[in-house]
């Protein structure tokens, strides 16, 4: 009950707060801006409930970019994560170019993505991946590596192969890391969509940021990034809800 | 065999000649280096089939390395441990079970699962390997506890699986590594009385490190004191009566206080 309660009091107070200076226009007199530059939370309730099958139209483009590289980041991540346990060999030769694909700056890399695959979900789906997989294989590395190394040992003596070892005691031990990396993946996720996005689409939520943002069209935007936000959350919620289905021994 | 074992309920995997034939260990001109660190000293050691031979020592004394060398974990610089005819580490490994200090059940698996480990790494189905294992609970005081996550299960409890799955596995010698060191101690003495019942029942060649001199005179048959690093043994001693039932009376006995305060000093004399 506290749980929900708490942050909703908190949600309520912001925006209601938000509410009294937007209409007021006593934040639009702070900022020295027009007032229809600082829209209030009810007027981008409006602006979403009047145009509320474009927003589902765009929300549901980037979701599916979002998926698409989500489930890309997922079997590349998981991938990486257990090659670089098993194998000195590849943990050597991989990390130093894992963490070096980090490094360079999505602004940078998205455009080339677009030259590269094009038009459709395919670049916006890639700079998902390019993002996520990283938190993901991260986890998956530092939860198998945090297994017990007496466990392994007491495995051995129960004629345990190494496949049987990664499989019952390893893995297992994995899934609270790997679920930590996945919520760091999923939250992360959309920014990734919103820049694919901006290097060139025809729909989408990153677009229609870029088309409020150019029509001054400051409740659009909020609600843009409400949609998003929205989004963001739900899919952290999911994954929290299958971490307490699968976690069940915590 | 005898009748009583049978009963116990996992005399199967022992009673194959195979097992039955050559279950002692024997340690002969034992030693052992971590890089330049010395950890064993020339050690010499014997357990005829099916007794339990004690190793008590200091702490850090190399008595966990030990029990490693001859769980067939590791292979000694130099000597030769054979658990039979066995004497490659990869052939004292197959004979061999090791239960670790802390009972390490693994936190997702039910109480049978985790006594299960053994037979399902050998391929056996699930079902199966469920009904092996879940033949024994009720003599180990679990009987209704195969479902249960280790976490729902007392400090005693959990031990018990431990030890259940470490003679599940059905291997004709048994490491066990200060198996009682986490428990407080009347749990500790109630789940001594209970390990002797349980290997008088199940004969095993049972090696057993621990730090307390008491519970070795009463678990095992012979004992090995060692010294401080790099271990040899400093003495050995006979218990005068292992294993009997009623421990309390055992470790008051003025002759089993009488070994033990030999086996205290030869600690004693150990760490100098």
């Amino acid at each position: 009950m506290r749980r929900w309660l708490l942050p909703t009091l908190l949600l309520a107070a912001l925006v209601g707060a938000w509410q009294l200076a937007a209409s007021s226009g006593a934040l639009a007199n702070l900022l020295d801006l027009p007032p229809i530059l600082v829209p209030s939370p009810i007027e981008v309730g409006e602006a979403l409930s009047e145009q509320r099958h474009l927003y589902a139209e765009n929300a549901w483009a980037t979701l599916r970019e979002i998926l698409l590289g989500l489930a890309i980041a997922l079997a590349v991540g998981v991938a990486a994560g257990l090659a670089m346990h098993l194998s000195k060999v590849a943990r050597d030769t991989l990390s130093p170019l894992i963490v070096a694909s980090q490094a360079v700056p999505i602004v940078v890399i998205a455009p080339i993505l677009v030259i590269w695959f094009g038009y459709g979900i395919w670049p916006k789906a890639a700079v998902v991946a390019l993002i996520c997989f990283f938190p993901i294989a991260l986890g998956v590395l530092s939860g198998l590596a945090s297994a017990d190394p007496a466990a392994t040992k007491m495995m051995r003596t129960l004629d345990a192969t190494r496949g049987q070892i990664l499989w019952r005691v390893e893995s297992p031990g994995a899934l609270p890391s790997f679920f930590t990396g996945a919520k760091i993946a999923v939250v992360i996720a959309p920014i990734g969509a919103v820049f694919g996005e901006w290097v060139g689409s025809n729909q989408g939520l990153g677009r229609a940021i870029i088309y409020d943002n150019a029509q001054l069209q400051a409740a659009g935007l909020f609600a843009d990034v409400v949609v998003l936000a929205a989004m963001a959350l739900a899919l952290y919620g999911l994954l929290a809800l299958a971490e307490r289905r699968v976690v069940t021994w915590r | 065999m005898p009748a009583k074992a049978k009963e116990f309920g996992v005399a199967e995997p022992l009673s194959s000649p195979a097992a039955a034939a050559g279950a002692e260990v024997s340690i002969r001109g034992l030693a052992h280096h971590y890089g330049d660190l010395q950890t064993i000293d020339g050690i010499d050691l014997e357990a005829p089939s099916h007794s339990v031979l004690g190793l008590v020592g200091p702490s850090g004394c190399g008595k966990s390395t030990l029990l490693e060398l001859i769980a067939g974990l590791q292979e000694p610089t130099a000597g030769e441990i054979a658990l039979g005819a066995a004497s490659a580490a990869r052939d004292r490994l197959s004979r061999c079970a090791f239960m670790p200090q802390r009972d390490l059940l693994l936190p997702w698996l039910s109480a049978i699962d985790n006594a299960a480990l053994a037979l399902r790494n050998r391929g056996m189905r699930r079902g199966e390997a469920r009904r092996e294992a879940g033949r024994l609970f009720g003599r180990f005081g679990l009987d209704g506890f195969e479902r249960a996550r280790p976490a729902e299960l007392s400090g005693g409890m959990r031990q018990r699986v431990a030890f259940l799955r470490t003679l599940v596995a059905g291997k004709p010698v048994v490491a066990l590594d200060e198996p009682f060191a986490a428990l407080d101690a009347i749990t500790r003495a109630e789940m001594q009385q209970w390990l002797a019942a349980a290997l008088d029942a199940d004969p095993r060649t049972v090696v057993l490190v621990t730090h307390d001199v008491e519970e070795a005179l009463y678990l095992c048959d012979r004992v090995a004191v060692l010294s401080a690093r790099p271990a040899r043994v400093v003495d050995e001693l006979s218990a005068p009566a292992p294993r009997v039932a009623e421990r309390d009376d055992a470790v008051t006995d003025p002759e089993f206080v009488a070994v033990r305060e030999r086996a205290l000093r030869a600690l004693h004399e150990g760490m100098r």
